[in-house]
């Protein structure tokens, strides 16, 4: 962890994750520590309700942490400002939009909001990323289409258009793989991982898919009910780290294949 | 009135000024004023059943004019004619709107999911509608009549003075909203998205809310409480204009509420008669085929 600080974007010090009701804290995980590089596609995977939702939750300022410090470009994210948060970090959310009614390309022009004027003119600069984006995720042919006529997987691209319209340092995910086929699981994470090395942006996900994410990214983020390790995927594999994170009776981690078996 | 030429009965005059066009202006306020606080509600909301209403603004005026008219007769019969004058009647639908508005925003302060605010407001109107059945109950059949006819809403009778009182509120309600066009199109992804593209979610919400109380608060006040201009018509011209962006729909939304409500005002008016029927029944009569309609025909709702 010794951080040259440049290039850190991320940076988690004892953190500790959950959430407070009136009478009592409930802490989903504590004591969170690790450091994201500039540039990189960062996968953050583990088991469903360990926390990956709250932890990026925390993160990207939609909830409150419950210690501990997160540090956005070397700044602590409590000192960052609504307006400024979202000129450096942008999103993308498993929950619906509101209104489908959008056009994509109306859709994607709303990332530059934090850049437009007070009604939300775009000026020549904001058209000229808006359509950027949406060359770099290869919608083009959608650009007038509505947003209720898209599959699950164009509007996932969408989306992801948005996020990138927002022209941020990095762009937050949260499972962006639900819903899509294995085809379409593949593809989006392939040009998360294709955008971070063609734009420099860092890209941080949530998934499921254990064996893409092995394949595709620079670094995870394992999360298990003990700890949270941040390394290299190959690493994570020799240390056998992946065996931690599901209970052993019924699926097991394949060091060779670098994916889970069903145990015998 | 040399624009139009000179008019030689003088009868007419006193008719088209004094009375037809203060009500044509009234009209025009009344249409797009709904139309635009309906368009705020349903996108604050996420709700295309939400309407200039939702936070008790008409229940809060109708318990400050039963109060009123209806209680005149609990407070003595000396109040009665004293109580139940044009004036008072205004006064009574404003101060009964604000204080239910101002309970509805102070309960919603505390909780976070905008939904809640919904049903908070739904509530308030609950309690409102019960303590005027309570009232109802103990009045006489003059006292109804006169509520129930302040209830049917109506456009005429207002002097120029009270038009430009009219008028300057409804302005101040209108900067407002246009104020807020930017952040009602990025509530349009959802109160996460939103605040990730660095909306202040609270001020925004209070902003929209305070527009839609100016607005329909001074609608209901003055011309009571007409109910179905405000959630029909951003339905009309979503299905019209087939967006969502509120650059385009805030002006159309505007535009539209003020014609259809012209168009009621003339069949309410019953050209060659001299009856005039209540606009409340005109509004839906004609409004709602219009609107199922449109929504049959394009075989969606687009929200």
């Amino acid at each position: 962890m010794n951080e040259n600080k440049s290039n850190s974007i991320l940076k988690a010090k004892n953190l500790s994750i959950g959430y407070k009701t009136r009478k009592k804290e409930i802490v989903v995980s504590h004591n969170i520590n690790f450091d994201l590089q500039q540039g990189q596609l960062i996968g953050l995977v583990g088991a469903n309700g360990i926390g990956k939702s709250t932890l990026l939750r925390t993160l990207i300022k939609v909830q409150p942490n419950l210690s501990g410090s997160i540090f956005l470009n070397n700044r602590d994210l409590k000192e960052t400002s609504t307006i400024e948060l979202a000129k450096q970090l942008s999103i993308v959310l498993t929950e619906s939009l509101a209104s489908k009614n959008l056009s994509v390309y109306e859709l994607v022009a709303l990332g530059r909001h934090p850049y437009t004027n007070w009604i939300g003119n775009l000026s020549t600069e904001d058209t000229q990323k808006v359509d950027e984006a949406i060359g770099l995720v290869n919608i083009s042919d959608l650009k007038e289409k509505k947003c209720f006529e898209l599959s699950d997987g164009q509007l996932q691209k969408v989306m992801i258009a948005r996020a990138l319209a927002q022209d941020t340092d990095i762009i937050v995910l949260d499972e962006p793989t639900t819903h899509l086929d294995m085809y379409h699981k593949a593809y989006i994470l392939k040009l998360l991982q294709r955008l971070t090395k063609e734009t420099g942006k860092t890209i941080l996900f949530s998934s499921h898919e254990i064996d893409l994410a092995i394949q595709l990214c620079d670094t995870m983020l394992v999360m298990t009910t003990k700890n949270i390790v941040c390394d290299e995927p190959c690493n994570l594999i020799e240390d056998g780290v992946f065996n931690s994170l599901f209970p052993k009776d019924m699926i097991a981690f394949d060091t060779k294949t670098g994916s889970f078996k069903i145990s015998q | 009135m040399s624009l139009f030429g000179t008019i030689e009965n003088s009868t007419w005059e006193v008719i088209v000024t004094d009375f037809r066009l203060p009500k044509a202006i009234t009209a025009i306020l009344v249409g797009s004023g709904l139309g635009i606080s309906g368009l705020l509600m349903q996108t604050l909301f996420r709700n295309p059943l939400a309407g200039p209403f939702v936070l008790g603004i008409s229940s809060g005026a109708s318990l400050g004019v039963a109060l009123v008219i209806l209680g005149s007769g609990l407070f003595g019969g000396l109040f009665a004619t004293a109580l139940a004058t044009k004036w008072s009647i205004v006064i009574a639908a404003s101060l009964g709107s604000f204080l239910v508005l101002l309970a509805v925003l102070s309960v919603s302060n505390r909780v976070r999911d905008t939904m809640a605010i919904l049903i908070i407001g739904l509530m308030f109107g609950s309690i409102t509608a019960a303590v005027v059945s309570v009232l109802s109950y103990f009045s006489s059949a003059e006292q109804l009549q006169q509520y129930i006819f302040w209830g049917f809403g109506s456009l005429s009778n207002l002097s120029w003075s009270e038009l430009i009182i009219f008028a300057g509120i409804y302005l101040a309600g209108l900067v407002l909203s246009i104020l807020s066009i930017k952040g009602l199109n990025s509530l349009l992804l959802g109160d996460n998205y939103a605040k990730s593209l660095g909306l202040n979610l609270k001020q925004n919400r209070f902003i929209i809310i305070i527009a839609t109380s100016l607005i329909a608060g001074t609608i209901t006040a003055f011309a009571g409480p007409i109910a179905f201009i405000g959630l029909a018509i951003p339905h009309l011209t979503r299905q019209i204009f087939t967006t969502s962006n509120h650059k385009i729909l805030l002006p159309a939304v505007c535009l539209f509420g003020a014609i259809v409500m012209l168009i009621c005002d003339s069949i309410a008016q019953i050209p060659g008669s001299d009856y005039v029927l209540p606009i409340n029944a005109i509004t839906a009569l004609v409004g709602a085929p219009v609107v199922i309609w449109l929504l049959v025909r394009q075989r969606k709702m687009i929200f």
